[in-house]
């Protein structure tokens, strides 16, 4: 009876270690059902690169291009504000900063790390958006370059925890043999340690970037939710992940709008897998 | 020829310079919120349904409706995200199938929120005909959470002694004795480490449960299951973006419930991993 | 009585041939000692008996070894361990109270009758030589025994599941003098209940307590006899070098 008791247990863990696999399957699964026809319909080049997303004009125009190129530059701000500060946040964490504020840094690291970003949006807007008008001189503060700014916050915890570890697991000794040559403290870190751990720091770097393409609530808030191609830094533009969360309360389930949606689900699905597994691929380079 | 000593001085005076361009931003966030959201709350505003439009009156019913989801995701993934931790730490060898479970956690972490949105449109709401309800809601939230909760219960499971395994084998107990007797008993502290950020993470998230649960507006409390909710996120993102002259005070306040709500979770998961380093036994 | 009967056995981890066609027979009531240098088998082969070396990733063993006749991986793993009782080298109490500690082994073999607990975690305690020690704080963390104290918890938790065998592995290697002294003293009364093989590196612990004794080496057993034997008239050149390299 305890055998028979156990068995069952045993099977149910197995179940549930293989859980993970079966979610992520699910995911795609049901992305791709609704999806797909939009890809047959459209053609997944038009959709891709198509100018135009005017979702329920008649007859509807799917080209999610600004979209794409709304998300490239929105990421690519953030992460050239996100990189060099995250990166060197984790160095001075790691190889500079005393224990004891070593550990109220981390500390503030995990704290931004929780606050929510519909929090961070809604502060975005309040105190940033209104900066950036004032600074530029724009109409509208709620601009792409508002958007790279508070992403970037939110892709430091992930950078800087990433990277701290990567720089942590390198082996003492290197440390110390280039201290013992005489190098001083900057350059072991910047001809020894940075170079040892660098396949870590990119994968903290991927990761982060991983982050803010995800990232929805906040970009919706701030960046202005205008779907056209994108001129400059300093206009309002869309991301795909903001055009999903503003449109489907209004899409109707089962009309072209609702697939078309579902579809730039699959082109964000297969971005953060493409990013998550060559990520992984740089931390277990690692062991 | 260059002095190493300035050089070594310029350049850790810009490390500095980028920490404090982290912290700095976080300290002055938490502290406008806090400055600009305290006036506002009050007892009223605590458990008082949303008025006029929700531009007065309370925010009682997106309160209970983000513990109410919160609640449901835990009660999903809590059992399936240990017994999977379970796995990996007790039962997996070093193969190919654990490799695709440890790269398939780490992708299910890294799925963008929105399209777990989509997904759980898609899976709960539309196939198994839940509808927009707190049911479906949890069940998304519930997913998004599991790699925060396998992850760190793992870490935990793995951090008691390999030799306690060993001498509870010794003794003749099975396998799942020695799970169950020495290692979860041992491992408890982390778990709820685990799983209480697993509810601050899903307390804040507003994007998976747009199209899956949350009510615009919804002046009472949720009778079932299968009743659609508001929640705090989705209700800051409300009066900050769709409603027109909310006052200022109230949306601060709706944030700093929310800020608090998420911060507590995590400093009671610090405070618990503290605690538990100090009195650990070997 | 034989108790083990150990044939032509072969271990393998991986790549590592670590025990090369090891044959004995190990009588019921004796103490036999196992020496040689670190490396040479010795814990592997301990750990064999009880097929705890299973747990070891890539294992593979050949030949047979058998508990009074019947191969032990015929025998239901959960009872064989319960037969043949094992110390480790360090002290390694359970986090649990040292009433806990005793009482573990015969609760996972289904023991609930409170007063029935009681009575067996009494008796072994005895039998360690602790009862005295402990009797008052029963409910006390076991890890605030001293290093000795805790070694003998190990000795009282093994006797509790009443095994046949006990397998010391390095029983006293963490231990001072006179916690060593007890734990001796201990073993060489248990051999009247229990068949004892004890692993040691210290080759006048093996002379002291030993009825019979094996030396390894690099896998191989290269001589085992009467523990007079192998300390005065050693057989092979080897074994001779180890015990004089020791002693000297």
């Amino acid at each position: 009876m305890r055998k028979f008791k156990e068995i069952i247990i045993e099977k149910l863990i197995l179940i549930c270690g293989l859980a993970s696999i079966f979610f992520v399957a699910l995911i795609f699964i049901f992305l791709l059902k609704e999806g797909i026809q939009v890809f047959k319909s459209v053609g997944l080049f038009k959709f891709l690169f198509g100018k135009s997303w005017y979702p329920i004009s008649e007859p509807p125009q799917l080209g999610i291009l600004p979209l794409i190129l709304g998300s490239l530059l929105v990421t690519a701000g953030a992460a050239a504000i996100s990189i060099p500060i995250g990166v060197g946040c984790a160095i001075y964490i790691a190889e500079i900063a005393p224990l004891k504020i070593k550990e109220i840094l981390k500390a503030g690291i995990e704290l931004l790390a929780a606050i929510p970003s519909v929090v961070l949006g809604f502060i975005g807007m309040v105190t940033l958006v209104p900066l950036v008008k004032t600074v530029f001189h724009l109409p509208t503060g709620l601009t792409a370059l508002a958007g790279s700014i508070m992403l970037a916050f939110m892709a430091m915890p992930t950078i800087v925890s990433i990277a701290e570890d990567a720089l942590y697991s390198v082996p003492k000794t290197y440390k110390e043999g280039a201290l013992a040559l005489g190098a001083t403290q900057w350059q072991t870190i910047w001809r020894v340690m940075l170079p040892a751990a660098s396949s870590g720091i990119l994968a903290a770097v991927m990761l982060g970037i991983g982050r803010v393409i995800g990232e929805t609530m906040a970009v919706m808030m701030i960046t202005g939710n205008a779907a056209v191609l994108p001129k400059s830094i300093l206009v309002p533009v869309r991301t795909l992940t903001a055009t999903i969360a503003a449109e489907m309360g209004e899409a109707v389930v089962g009309a072209e709008h609702y697939f078309a949606l579902f579809a730039i689900g699959i082109v964000l699905f297969v971005i953060s897998f493409a990013i998550n597994v060559t990520a992984d691929l740089f931390l277990h380079k690692r062991e | 020829m260059r002095n190493p000593y300035r050089t070594q001085r310029i350049a850790f005076f810009f490390l500095l310079l980028a920490t404090l361009l982290i912290v700095v931003p976080v300290g002055l966030i938490v502290v406008i919120i806090v400055q600009k959201g305290l006036p506002a709350i009050n007892w009223q505003f605590l458990s008082d349904i949303p008025r006029h439009g929700m531009r007065a009156g309370g925010i009682f019913p997106a309160i209970v409706g983000t513990i109410y989801l919160v609640t449901g995701a835990i009660i999903f993934a809590l059992p399936i995200g240990l017994l999977a931790a379970i796995y990996l730490s007790e039962y997996s060898k070093d193969n190919f199938l654990t490799r695709l479970i440890k790269l398939a956690i780490v992708n299910l972490a890294g799925v963008p929120s929105v399209v777990f949105g989509l997904f759980g449109l898609a899976l709960f709401v539309v196939f198994f005909k839940f509808g927009a309800s707190i049911l479906s809601g949890s069940l998304t939230l519930g997913i998004m959470i599991l790699p925060v909760i396998i992850t760190t219960s793992r870490e935990a499971l793995e951090s008691v002694p390999y030799s306690f395994r060993e001498v509870s084998l010794s003794l003749g107990a099975s396998k799942w004795q020695t799970i169950r007797h020495i290692v979860l008993p041992n491992a408890i502290p982390g778990i709820l480490t685990g799983t209480i950020l697993g509810l601050g993470r899903a307390a804040g998230e507003t994007a998976p449960i747009l199209f899956t649960v949350a009510a615009f507006y919804l002046p009472r409390l949720p009778a079932s299951v299968f009743d659609q909710a508001m929640a705090l996120p989705y209700h800051l993102y409300v009066i900050s973006t769709q409603v027109p002259n909310v006052d200022e005070k109230i949306r601060y306040g709706t944030a700093l419930v929310l800020l608090m709500l998420v911060l507590m979770m995590n400093l009671i998961a610090i405070v618990i991993r503290y605690k538990f380093r100090k009195m650990k036994k070997w | 009585m034989v108790k083990f009967d150990i044939r032509d056995l072969d271990v393998w981890f991986g790549p590592v041939h670590a025990l090369k066609k090891v044959s004995m027979a190990v009588e019921a009531n004796e103490i036999v000692s196992v020496i040689g240098p670190s490396n040479s088998g010795k814990t592997t082969f301990l750990r064999t008996l009880n097929r705890l070396s299973d747990l070891t990733l890539n294992f593979k063993m050949a030949g047979t070894i058998r508990l009074e006749q019947e191969n032990i991986n015929d025998i239901d793993i959960g009872l064989l361990r319960k037969k043949i009782g094992m110390v480790f080298a360090l002290p390694l109490p359970l986090p649990l109270s040292i009433f806990d500690n005793v009482a573990y082994g015969i609760r996972m073999h289904g023991m609930k009758n409170k007063k029935a607990l009681e009575k067996t975690v009494e008796g072994s305690l005895q039998e360690a030589y602790l009862w005295d020690e402990v009797k008052d704080r029963l409910g006390e963390s076991a890890f605030k025994l001293s290093g000795g104290q805790q070694q003998r918890l190990c000795i009282a938790r093994t006797l509790a599941v009443e095994p046949e065998v006990i397998l010391f592995d390095e029983p006293c290697s963490g231990l001072d003098p006179i916690s060593t002294a007890k734990v001796e003293d201990a073993m060489v009364k248990l051999k009247e209940k229990y068949t004892i093989v004890l692993v040691t590196n210290n080759v006048k612990q093996a002379a002291r307590v030993g009825d019979r004794t094996a030396f390894f080496l690099n896998g191989e057993l290269i001589e085992l006899d009467e523990t007079d034997r192998i300390f005065t008239a050693p057989k092979d050149k080897r074994t001779d070098g180890y015990i004089r390299g020791k002693f000297g």
